[in-house]
């Protein structure tokens, strides 16, 4: 069953195109994040889906409800903010009962609910405390609770972990996880960060000025970006772009000759300019990389190790390799090492288009 | 030469520098350039006029006596009637208490409005507002009075209430509208989601939030409207002169003997009222200030 709909949606601001014509069907109980760099229109979107702008033209359905002209309180949506966005001078009980009250609900009930949102999210001791005596985690639970207690069908997430510190953020991503899998809710999730995207979605949509790029599971996106720029946006260290031909089943890129045996295309091309791109993590190196299809030789220039793994930048020809070695792997400026990967797990883009071939 | 100290913790420094002197001496003559005049004010107004007829306007009251204050208030006259100072009080009180809640309630619904309800013309709605804020009140003394006579107000508190109100609403509108615009677009948002409407997040979200900008908004409105002088004479009969014209009528009503230490107490009465509330409303002011820097 479909949970929201999203049909033919444009938002213009005056002479500027925000959202351009945008279609997604997202089924019910899905994760779907909406990935982009600041800018895209992956805010703006998720402000129309809730009701909080009003658009220049298209449906928003939830629930195969037709919530256009719906007051954000009447679509049966939560959202949880950036900012936390909790009313200063209300208790954390006040927080949560808020919009309870505003609907009229008996007290019995509000108390409730309260508490079982409380318990979910074990904030039952601090019910009593204002937010500014929260610490930024606690916070953004009772951000995550007032939606709760609503008992709404989507839950929107605006950035939610953008506030918080590294450590912290990584703990809460779990727990939304966990609280997605319990409470099985359609959630829409708005981030730049793409480990988030990576890890909590069913589904990404990246996002570029207004217009879905790819929408797909992670694993495809990151397998099989649909064109150069997802293939950018997605994956850390960034991937290897070489600017070259397809001459029959080889790319030439200044001098080199790299086989492409195994690689799927989308559609038979022998010729061609294309771009070449291969994540650092699946360059071989050393006796790993003998016995794969395309094989080299490569100076190092900088190592950077991390511990959990070692990010080396080396020379090939004129062109900077990023690699992703072992975090143990000896290696130093201007060793000389032998770099492999398998054409299958790489990406093809034209030069013209930049889709994926 | 004094023995080399080595540098350790916080530096030593110079309490009677060149900058120091200069600095302190600069703020001392202007404290002294300020408060000389409220302290021959004071003086005076507990001198009797034999003490004042001898001519030191800066030495302390030989005999202090409190009869100018007590003649100020109660007994000074305007005219044919004696009544003081007190029904000028009277007054005063009566125009200010329903201008300042009008104008404020206004003002600060105008503010919300402007800052998160963006109407079509909203824009150009606040322009008007603003321009209004710069027309000389002279242009518009007379058709005021038109506008208050055919309204059946004219010469009435109400008339003077209205024209206090109106003359309020543009600096007051912007007071509200940037400080409101200054209240983070999310909570506005979380608000509209818990399903709150235009009153309700008025009401409970923005209002509680809002106290300093509150005693900002009130310590103006007071002092604007205690002090003013201009409307209160055109706008009144005599029977609802404000404070201010009252005073001005016993100042300068001349029979017989001026009588310098009653018209300074009457002038200090007639000031009391801003200056209780600076002093009364600057903690609450600042304590106000520190309550909404805690953001949530």
């Amino acid at each position: 069953m479909t949970s929201v709909l999203v049909k033919d949606l444009t938002l213009q601001f005056g002479a500027l195109t925000v959202l351009d014509n945008l279609n997604i069907d997202i089924p019910e109980g899905e994760f779907l994040v909406l990935l982009g760099a600041s800018g895209c229109g992956k805010s703006t979107l998720l402000n129309c889906i809730a009701g909080l702008l009003d658009v220049t033209d298209g449906e928003i359905h939830i629930n195969d409800r037709n919530v256009t002209w719906e007051e954000p309180s009447g679509r049966g949506i939560g959202m949880v903010f950036q900012s936390y966005a909790l009313y200063p001078q209300m208790t954390v009980e006040g927080n949560l009962s808020f919009g309870l009250k505003n609907a009229r609900m008996p007290k019995a009930e509000i108390k409730q609910r309260v508490a079982r949102a409380a318990e979910i999210l074990q904030i039952e001791p601090l019910l009593h405390r204002k937010p500014a005596a929260l610490s930024g985690g606690q916070r953004q639970r009772v951000a995550i609770g007032r939606a709760l207690v609503r008992d709404v069908d989507v839950f929107l997430f605006d950035e939610p972990l953008s506030n918080l510190d590294a450590k912290l953020r990584a703990d809460l991503r779990v727990e939304i996880k966990r609280l997605h899998h319990s409470l099985k809710n359609t959630m829409i999730y708005v981030t730049h960060d793409q480990v988030e995207a990576m890890t909590l979605a069913d589904r990404i949509a990246i996002m570029k000025s207004g217009l879905i790029q790819q929408l797909d599971t992670p694993t495809e996106i990151y397998n099989r970006p649909i064109n150069k720029y997802v293939a950018g946006f997605i994956g850390s260290p960034e991937i290897n772009f070489f600017k070259g031909e397809i001459e029959g089943t080889e790319f030439v890129t200044e001098g080199h000759r790299f086989s492409l045996q195994g690689y799927e295309f989308e559609k038979p091309t022998t010729s061609g300019s294309a771009w070449l791109g291969v994540r650092p993590e699946h360059i071989m190196t050393g006796p790993a990389a003998k016995g794969l299809a395309v094989t080299t030789q490569a100076e190092v220039e900088i190592v950077e190790p991390m511990g959990s793994d070692t990010l080396a930048w080396a020379k090939l020809g004129g062109m900077s390799v990023r690699i992703r070695m072992d975090g143990q792997a000896a290696v130093k400026t201007g060793d000389q090492i032998t770099i492999g990967f398998d054409p299958a797990r790489a990406s093809l883009f034209d030069t013209d288009t930049e889709l994926r071939l | 030469m004094a023995e080399a100290l080595t540098p350790r913790g916080p530096k030593p420094r110079r309490r009677f520098s060149r900058t120091n002197i200069m600095l302190y001496g600069t703020l001392i003559v202007f404290a002294l350039y300020y408060a000389l005049p409220l302290y021959v004010m004071i003086v005076t107004s507990l001198k009797g006029m034999p003490e004042i007829r001898m001519g030191n306007i800066f030495s302390p009251p030989v005999e202090v006596t409190f009869q100018p204050w007590v003649k100020a208030w109660a007994e000074a006259c305007t005219g044919i009637n004696c009544e003081g100072l007190s029904r000028g009080f009277g007054n005063s009180v009566k125009i200010l208490i329903p201008s300042l809640i009008l104008s404020i309630a206004i003002a600060s619904v105008n503010g919300y409005a402007l800052a998160n309800w963006r109407f079509k013309g909203s824009e150009v709605f606040f322009t008007i507002l603003i321009i209004g804020a710069f027309i000389p009140y002279q242009v518009m003394l007379y058709p005021l009075v038109i506008i208050l006579r055919e309204l059946g107000l004219y010469g009435s508190v109400w008339g003077l209430v209205l024209v206090h109100t109106v003359f309020g609403m543009p600096i007051l509108t912007l007071l509200f509208r940037n400080y409101f615009t200054s209240v983070p677009e999310e909570l506005f948002k979380a608000a509209r989601v818990d399903g709150a409407g235009f009153w309700g997040i008025y009401f409970r979200i923005m209002l509680p939030m809002s106290l300093p900008i509150f005693v900002v908004a009130m310590i103006l409105q007071v002092t604007g409207i205690w002090n003013d002088f201009l409307f209160g004479v055109i706008y009144t009969k005599p029977a609802h002169y404000p404070m201010t014209v009252q005073l001005n009528n016993i100042v300068n009503s001349v029979q017989g003997v001026k009588e310098y230490n009653v018209n300074m107490a009457a002038t200090l009465l007639t000031g009391l009222v801003p200056l209780i509330i600076y002093f009364a409303s600057g903690k609450l002011f600042v304590r106000g200030i520190a309550a909404g820097a805690v953001k949530g």
